[in-house]
């Protein structure tokens, strides 16, 4: 079965086909982070795919993965496109570097994730918060509970991590 | 200046045998008023008129959109073009050069003889290219579960992590990315077909409202309504055309970076696809980019022909804000960078504009406020101030550098024929 729900004023859909993205979703419903690992080479791949994208290889198992990491780069949006993301601004959008698998197969390549800056409930973060974070900002996933079978992971400050004095951020503030 | 031709490890065997006759367009609006069928049979019959040709004489056609424009079908059935080959792609900023390349292609198969290439747009009144209106509404599934999802979703939204990136790991400044829009919009004010010809400075950049950071609105490209197209034939037949052909030298087509489902798995993201295409595109064309007189650097941001400009290699790795900002890429200049003023300020066309402009330059012949002569032909004055001259001097060899996103490019060299 697929899945129909609204998030943040957003229509999402899972298809019944999509078997990868609704694997990937029910997991992080049971706030339980999950991703494929390649049954031949054992890499650990993201988003959601058909094959291994370092040999090719269809098959793969969903594996616990610990998801904390350091924010590598970001957005802090002023102007929403989506209605219902206009009261949220300014909101940031992390693009994190996950611990895990981090520099491998080669130094260029890591499990880079999308999320939103949120506090640990999984709501949007608020200005202050938004202004605290950049470059190097440890943080941990945490989950936005949307309906049975999918919930939308995101980030919230990683309270018991070492952080750096000051993270980088964009220089014309 | 005569072409360096020593390369002989790469297919030279198409180099210079195919050109660009023919470039048209529509006006550039906000609000046309008509179908983008309206607009791209107007672009094509321009492009047609403009090389010299009859629509009989185009029997391929091209075209490439985003779910957003009418086909190849109906432009060749209004202008009674009976096609023995046609094929509408999606895509947007990538496609040209790439469309360009497929042309030489089919005609090199014997499949077609003469190519129309176009792209009809409503940018603005009908679907907004930045994503706003119906595009905002749309279901969010599949892979855009790990982006839209997040209020990810604009070409702005989705490019800031590469621009900030370059920003942490070059000290690249927003005065220097700014510089972008400033020397765009002074192209603009020598083209009185631009959207907006107003000439803006760095400051008025830095002083626009925040879109997403790093961009300022004026960091960000005019959405608008237009039609334009490109007529793609072999050298030979470019002869019996009405104007100096804009020879292809090389073509590189949507060369990607790994990860084309998510090309921020590998990095470095501050580093952009033309940091592989510049392989193909040098060798294919034999000559440098310190050859070339003119470039077209995607400007749907002023972020990405920065970056482009660096990663095909007119400056070194991380040096892309100085090269923007110190007067290089200037008309006047020794290597001015959309010299129409662009997505920026002319109109945004995804790509095809500035291949239109090149192909003027490299005929010498470009669409400025100069006197035209007793030869019917522009007596250019090379004054570049406000409201003159756009024509760079002695335009020998043009480069384009089209992008999709930071994953994903497209580029063409044209010399003059």
């Amino acid at each position: 079965m697929g899945i129909q729900a609204t998030y943040l004023g957003m229509p999402l859909a899972i298809d019944d086909l999509d078997v990868e993205n609704l694997a990937y979703f029910r997991h992080c419903a049971a706030h339980d982070f999950h991703l494929q690992r390649c049954t031949a080479c054992g890499l650990v791949r993201y988003p959601p795919t058909t094959a291994c994208p370092w040999c090719a290889n269809p098959k793969s198992d969903w594996v616990p993965v610990e998801a904390r990491g350091a924010v590598h780069s970001y957005t802090e949006v002023h102007h929403a496109i989506q209605p219902a993301f206009k009261a949220h601004t300014p909101y940031l959008v992390l693009l994190v570097d996950l611990d895990t698998q981090k520099g491998k197969p080669t130094e260029l390549e890591a499990l880079r994730m999308m999320g939103n800056l949120t506090t640990p409930d999984g709501t949007l973060a608020p200005p202050e918060t938004v202004k605290s974070v950049g470059i190097g900002t440890r943080v941990r996933m945490v989950f936005a509970d949307v309906a049975p079978g999918l919930a939308i992971p995101h980030w919230t400050i990683d309270e018991t991590a070492p952080q750096p004095a000051r993270p980088w951020r964009y220089p014309q503030e | 200046m005569p072409m360096p031709d020593t390369d002989t490890t790469s297919p030279k065997f198409l180099r210079d045998k195919y050109a660009i006759v023919g470039v048209g367009e529509t006006t550039y609006t906000r609000g046309s008023g008509v179908t983008t069928r309206k607009l791209g049979t107007w672009a094509v019959r321009n492009a047609i008129e403009d090389a010299g040709l009859k629509p009989s004489d185009i029997d391929g056609m091209l075209s490439y959109q985003s779910g957003d424009s009418t086909f190849s079908t109906f432009i060749a059935g209004d202008l009674g073009i009976r096609p023995s080959f046609y094929m509408d792609v999606f895509g947007g900023g990538s496609s040209t050069e790439a469309l360009v390349g497929m042309a030489m292609g089919l005609i090199e198969a014997g499949m077609c003889t003469t190519v129309a290439i176009f792209r009809a747009m409503n940018g603005f009144s009908q679907v907004r290219i930045g994503g706003t209106g119906a595009r905002a509404a749309a279901p969010v599934s599949g892979d855009a579960l790990h982006g839209r999802a997040y209020g990810w979703q604009s070409a702005g939204q989705m490019f800031a992590p590469t621009f900030m990136r370059h920003m942490h790991d070059y000290g690249t400044r927003p005065e220097q990315v700014a510089a972008v829009k400033a020397i765009h919009s002074e192209h603009a004010s020598n083209n009185p077909k631009a959207f907006y010809k107003r000439r803006f400075t760095v400051e008025d950049v830095l002083n626009s409202r925040i879109i997403c950071k790093p961009l300022h609105l004026l960091d960000c490209c005019v959405e608008t309504d237009n039609g334009t197209a490109l007529i793609v034939t072999s050298a030979e037949r470019a002869r019996d055309c009405r104007h100096t052909p804009a020879l292809i030298r090389g073509v590189v087509g949507r060369c990607s970076k790994p990860r084309t489902d998510m090309h921020y798995q590998h990095g470095p993201i501050s580093t952009v696809a033309g940091h592989y295409a510049r392989d193909i595109l040098w060798p294919n064309a034999g000559v440098g980019p310190e050859d070339v007189d003119v470039t077209g650097s995607y400007d749907a941001f002023t972020f990405t022909t920065m970056l482009q400009l660096e990663d095909y290699g007119f400056c070194k790795k991380g040096e892309g804000g100085q090269y923007v900002s110190d007067g290089t890429i200037r008309l006047g200049g020794k290597r001015p960078n959309n010299t129409s003023g662009g997505h920026l300020c002319e109109g945004y066309t995804h790509g095809l504009n500035m291949v239109i402009e090149n192909v003027r330059q490299l005929r010498h012949d470009v669409d400025d406020s100069c006197p035209i002569g007793p030869d019917g032909k522009r007596q250019h004055t090379y004054d570049y101030r406000e409201g003159g001259c756009r024509q760079v001097k002695d335009c020998e060899l043009s480069a384009n550098l089209g992008w999709a996103n930071p994953g994903t490019g497209s580029a063409m060299v044209m010399r003059r024929g």
